[in-house]
């Protein structure tokens, strides 16, 4: 056994017993943790594929930014777990049968599944010869499907606007900071200095 | 033996791990160092002695601590999440570590010369911020999580425009390899065929961002002594708190490296003739952690607000215009190609 193999086993089991974990452990937190170990190991297993470009966005962005931001959400929730644990009779049914629809369903496609001719070769013809898969990926997104790509972030930029619109709040009796105006405040227009006489006062 | 390190699994294996090994152990001796020079630098500013009286010119100081942090009791709050209390210090220590693997100490000096080198970079760099969230939750205490909270929102700023500002090299690069961004600066001119040159206002922005990634003064906001005592670090004593207090300065020391390798020429020597070597590269980031040590020294602490607006109001549309500039210049070869050195493939 190639050392390969081995780190493809390491990174499969740890991804699928992370993942296990994640569904099953008693503190969301550790949830979050746990599914933060299942993305590590999935990368693990692009890199084994040769597909280093994708590992690399998988752990900058699901790592660094997603899981983040699900980690400060749960952190912040308060949680009670006693009620949750209660709760968990109730829901079992449910998601037991919609379990098993997805398992039926799943079972479904893949026994009608029948693979193209030739697909072997399509899958080992990743990037031509000499081409590392980010300049391959570049070379798709940037220069061959460039329109695709500019109206697909043309849509994201109006979600986020609309994300914005939705929820921001004409608030008149707060308080705010102005930078510049802080900037250019002059001594001589806010500040006076008065002579105080002992035992006067002003 | 040549063939048994090259071709067998368990001779491959042991040789990147003594390379491994290699890196770490240098790595960290030159870290006590750094941080005796470090407290040396500030006191001189202050007009102080700073550490003088353990060995030779206080120069064994360092251990003196590091002795005295493992000896000391391990205190663990009641209520602490103990599995995630002590992962977090690892976590901070780790990430910082590993990164050093694709560092590119001289031509071909670099534990893995991996063509993604620089996303390697930022995502090992952005799982830092588990360990701080990490300790900071797992104490079970107010202080440590308002400063976790601090810390990793200010983290996460500073990521998004050192990532444009990269963007911006690898450009003129073609690669997003560490070495081949070196070797795109190896030119006639010495010192002024590096990028500093080209990217210089991108220089300023860089450093900037580095002292506030890595939480350096003035941006020492998680730890800010005056109001959260010590931010997600409080609760931590002992061993836990050590490592914590080495990866902070592994990642200090990392963006000294990192600013040497994309600005300033990594191993090139600046004067045309004199050899290349892993001495320049050595010089180089000391140079800029004496530059990090200063600002520690000279600069007050900003306040929240106005590190993100520096962040998100000034830096990101910044960092983002010039990517644009950059590859418009490097697109039409202009100024005598500065921005397009695709020496390399690409």
């Amino acid at each position: 056994m190639g050392i390969t193999a081995v780190a493809f086993y390491l990174f499969a089991l740890v991804s699928v017993v992370s993942g296990l974990m994640v569904v099953i452990s008693r503190n969301p937190v550790h949830s979050v943790l746990w599914l933060v170990l299942a993305f590590f190991s999935s990368a693990g297993l692009f890199v084994l594929l040769g597909a280093e470009f994708v590992a690399m966005l998988l752990v900058i962005v699901y790592m660094g930014a997603v899981a983040v931001l699900f980690l400060f959400v749960v952190m912040m929730l308060d949680v009670d777990f006693a009620e949750l644990r209660g709760q968990l009779a109730q829901y079992l049914p449910l998601g037991l049968l919609i379990g098993v629809i997805l398992l039926m369903e799943l079972g479904l496609v893949f026994s009608q599944w029948s693979f193209a001719p030739g697909h072997v070769a399509a899958r080992a013809a990743v990037t031509p010869e000499g081409v590392t898969n980010t300049a391959a990926l570049g070379q798709l997104i940037y220069t061959r499907y460039i329109y695709l790509f500019q109206a697909s972030g043309l849509i994201l930029l109006v979600a986020m606007i609309g994300a914005i619109v939705l929820t921001m709040r004409h608030r008149t009796n707060i308080k705010r900071q102005d930078i510049l105006e802080q900037i250019y405040r002059d001594p001589a227009a806010s500040m006076d200095l008065k002579d105080v006489k002992p035992g006067q006062g002003l | 033996m040549v063939d048994f390190f090259y071709n067998t699994n368990l001779g491959i294996f042991l040789l990147v791990t003594l390379e491994a090994l290699l890196v770490i152990v240098l790595l960290l001796v030159a870290l006590a160092f750094l941080m005796y020079a470090d407290r040396k630098i500030w006191a001189a500013v202050q007009m102080r002695k700073g550490p003088n009286i353990v060995g030779v010119f206080g120069l064994l100081q360092s251990f003196a601590d590091f002795i005295k942090y493992i000896v000391k009791e391990i205190v663990v709050p009641a209520g602490a999440d103990k599995p995630v209390y002590f992962l977090a210090p690892m976590i901070s220590l780790v990430f910082p570590l590993i990164v050093w693997a694709v560092i590119p100490f001289a031509d071909g000096w670099v534990v893995s010369d991996m063509n993604v080198g620089i996303l390697y970079v930022l995502a090992a760099s952005s799982l830092v911020v588990y360990g701080v969230i990490m300790g900071g939750w797992a104490s079970n205490s107010k202080y440590p999580f308002l400063g976790a909270l601090r810390s990793a929102a200010q983290m996460i700023s500073y990521e998004v425009s050192i990532g444009f500002i990269i963007i911006g090299v690898i450009l003129s690069t073609g690669s997003l390899n560490l070495s081949d961004i070196v070797r795109a600066q190896d030119g006639n001119y010495g010192f002024f065929s590096w990028y500093w040159l080209p990217q210089l206002p991108m220089v300023v922005l860089f450093f900037v961002s580095a002292l506030a990634e890595t939480n350096r003064p003035p941006f020492d906001l998680p730890e800010a002594e005056s109001e959260l005592v010590a931010g997600y670090q409080v609760e931590y004593s002992s061993t836990p708190f050590l490592l914590f207090m080495i990866g902070e300065l592994t990642e200090v020391v990392f963006m000294c490296a990192m600013i040497s390798v994309l600005f300033f020429g990594g191993w090139l020597s600046p004067i045309p003739g004199l050899p290349d070597g892993i001495l320049w590269m050595v010089g180089k980031m000391a140079f800029f952690f004496f530059l990090f040590a200063l600002v520690k020294a000279i600069t007050p602490r900003y306040r929240y607000d106005q590190l993100m607006r520096l962040g998100w109001k000034v830096f990101l549309p910044m960092s983002l215009g010039w990517v644009v500039l950059v590859a418009f210049f490097a697109q039409y070869h202009l100024f005598g190609g500065a921005y397009a050195r695709w020496v390399v493939g690409g």
